[in-house]
């Protein structure tokens, strides 16, 4: 064995073992990341001025030059990011590098028919795994783990994210993607699998079908990653239970880079944010204006490391609160509550976010009026969704075949601009709930 | 020698059906035959009434989908193999059946057959041909 290698191979190993990946990054002197901060953002705000020229006319409409930014107390100075400007400037509007630098592409919803494709270099990817590492390390992964990832793996990136993680940590990587929850349990017994990535209702349902097929004691987890959708400390308990495990939120969102943006420690109160990539802002999600650290507010991110799909002051429409609180865990990395709610009117489904906006798209381009309901429950932690369009003249016909072949298009349709099924059904007209005029488009009644 | 039919749109929540009929009902408009046909999660209740005209206004008033479809009555001896007989002879010309349903009338010894066929025209021409007496609206109506 070539000794080199061995040799940072033992010191990787003994730094794994604390839990930490990165540990001079993850336990940084505030002054080292503050410098830290203050010159990637200068780099990268110049980066995105110099390459992509939407964002340079959003710049120059608010009157900012890239020299005004001469570190994070500048940030301010800049124009927010929202997902409009991302369907604005689709597909390629806020690529920084040119194409054949590129080699991936990760896709999330829009608020309409239109996705959102955000691209990556090599070294995006690279620092997105290391981000993901450090979750996997974080809840006590080494490279003698074996990382069930059964997040979907494809367009989203809960998959490929948490996939190579499990790569830079050295840990057994079983690709499972997303169903089949028989074979997800027969490797899960037969191959050991110690770390579960998934969403929690996933868990709590495979945690189920553990029980029922009477294998609880062949199952070898110990921890689990957890995210993309909202999840109680009740759930949390309860998966914890059910598993004999510990279970751990992960955060992060596409446009950002995926999961890794943000991660929970031991200590399970709030998440560390990665913030020598993605530097974070709470602002009013009214006004835009910044609020102090402690304040409940909108979650804005700048992405200060990206080649490829920079974004600066992106708004997540995610509230939460931020915390430089000391943590147990020895990190210095700031602290993320889990997100509290949004400031728009997404919806995360069984972990895909949905935008009432889509299923009003699917309605008009089938011909009917957009009236229509979304209903979203929780039973047994796992998400129910269903679409009530309301039955017009124009649409009812004396045939119950016809009328439930409109039913399966309309289905097919949402389930193509959505990416997951919803139970449509058809209602009488008027009958849809209206306060003071205005339909109600959504009714959540999930208690998270 | 149509009659008009009236189709409901129901929803599958309970209390849906009763809520069509009470609106029929206080209206004055007397049920001659009814049916329901469901589908996974909604049905529809197809009527013969005594005003279809008025019966479709204070169902669209009241909020309704509803829809009104030409069916043909059918006059059959109330005995077995009739309804198989009149069966037969469509089939036998071809023309196929969407839906039927049957009641049978305060006459002793005769029943009415509501049928929705893809060709109305052309299955009153083989009825009048095989000597199967198609009811007027109106006798439907009135009963």
């Amino acid at each position: 064995m070539n000794f080199a290698r061995s040799l940072s191979k033992a010191v990787k190993e003994e730094v794994i073992a604390l839990g930490y990946y990165q540990e001079d990054m993850e336990r940084a002197s505030r002054e080292t990341m503050r410098k830290l901060q203050d010159e990637r953002l200068v780099k990268t705000v110049k980066h995105a001025y110099d390459n992509i020229p939407y964002y340079r006319e959003k710049m120059k409409e608010k009157g900012v030059e890239p020299g005004d930014v001469r570190g994070t107390e500048d940030i301010r100075k800049l124009p927010f990011l929202s997902k409009e400007d991302l369907r604005e400037s689709y597909p390629y509007g806020f690529l920084a590098k040119p194409l054949s630098e590129c080699v991936r592409i990760q896709s999330t919803s829009g608020t309409t028919g239109k996705r959102v494709v955000a691209f990556y270099t090599q070294n995006d990817i690279e620092l997105w795994e290391e981000c993901c590492a450090r979750a996997i390390a974080a809840v006590g992964g080494t490279k003698e783990d074996v990382v069930h990832v059964c997040y979907g793996y494809g367009l989203f990136t809960g998959g490929p994210g948490l996939n190579g993680g499990s790569h830079k940590v050295g840990s057994l990587t079983l690709p499972m993607s997303s169903g089949n929850s028989e074979r997800q349990i027969q490797f899960m017994t037969d191959l050991g699998s110690t770390i579960l990535c998934c969403t929690p209702s996933y868990a709590a349902f495979l945690a189920e079908s553990i029980h029922s097929m009477g294998v609880r004691d062949k199952i070898k987890l110990k921890a689990g990653i957890f995210g993309a959708e909202a999840w109680s400390e009740e759930m949390r308990r309860d998966i914890e239970r059910n598993l004999g495990i510990r279970a751990y939120d992960i955060y992060g969102l596409t446009e950002i880079s995926g999961p890794g943006v943000s991660f929970e420690c031991e200590e399970q109160m709030g998440m560390h944010i990665n913030e020598d990539h993605f530097f974070p802002e709470i602002i009013d999600p009214e006004t835009g204006e910044p609020l102090p650290f402690g304040e409940k507010g909108e979650l804005v991110f700048s992405c200060i490391t990206k080649e490829a799909f920079p974004l600066l002051r992106y708004r997540t429409r995610d509230i939460c609160v931020l915390s430089r609180d000391e943590c147990s865990c020895g990190r210095t990395l700031v602290k993320m509550s889990k997100p509290m709610g949004r400031s728009d009117d997404m919806l995360i489904i069984r972990g895909v976010n949905v935008f009432p906006s889509q299923i009003e798209t699917v309605l008009m381009n089938a011909g009917y009026p957009a009236n229509y309901q979304i209903i979203v429950d929780r039973v047994k932690h796992t998400d129910t969704f269903e679409v009530q369009v309301e039955m017009t003249p124009e649409m009812f016909s004396d045939e119950v075949r016809e009328l439930s072949e409109r039913e399966d298009e309309l289905l097919m349709s949402m389930r193509n601009m959505l990416g997951i099924s919803p139970r449509v059904t058809l209602v009488n007209p008027r009958s849809i709930a209206r306060s003071e005029g205005k339909a109600v488009r959504v009714i959540d009644k999930r208690k998270v | 020698m149509t009659i008009d039919q009236l189709s409901v749109f129901v929803e599958n929540e309970p209390g849906r059906l009763a809520e069509v009929t009470e609106v029929l009902g206080k209206a004055d408009v007397d049920l001659r035959a009814m049916s329901l046909a469901d589908a996974r999660d909604f049905g529809v209740l197809r009527v013969i009434v005594s005003d279809p005209r008025r019966a479709s206004e204070v169902l669209k008033d009241a909020g309704h989908a509803v829809t009104v479809t030409q069916v043909l009555a059918v006059s059959i001896e109330d005995k077995p193999g009739s309804l198989a007989g009149i069966l037969r002879v469509l089939a036998d010309a071809g023309v196929s059946v969407e839906y039927l349903y049957a009641f049978i009338t305060r006459e002793k010894g005769n029943a009415y057959v509501i049928l929705r066929v893809e060709d109305n025209a052309r299955a009153t021409e083989i009825f009048r041909r095989h000597d199967i007496k198609t009811v007027a609206a109106n006798e439907i109506y009135d009963l």
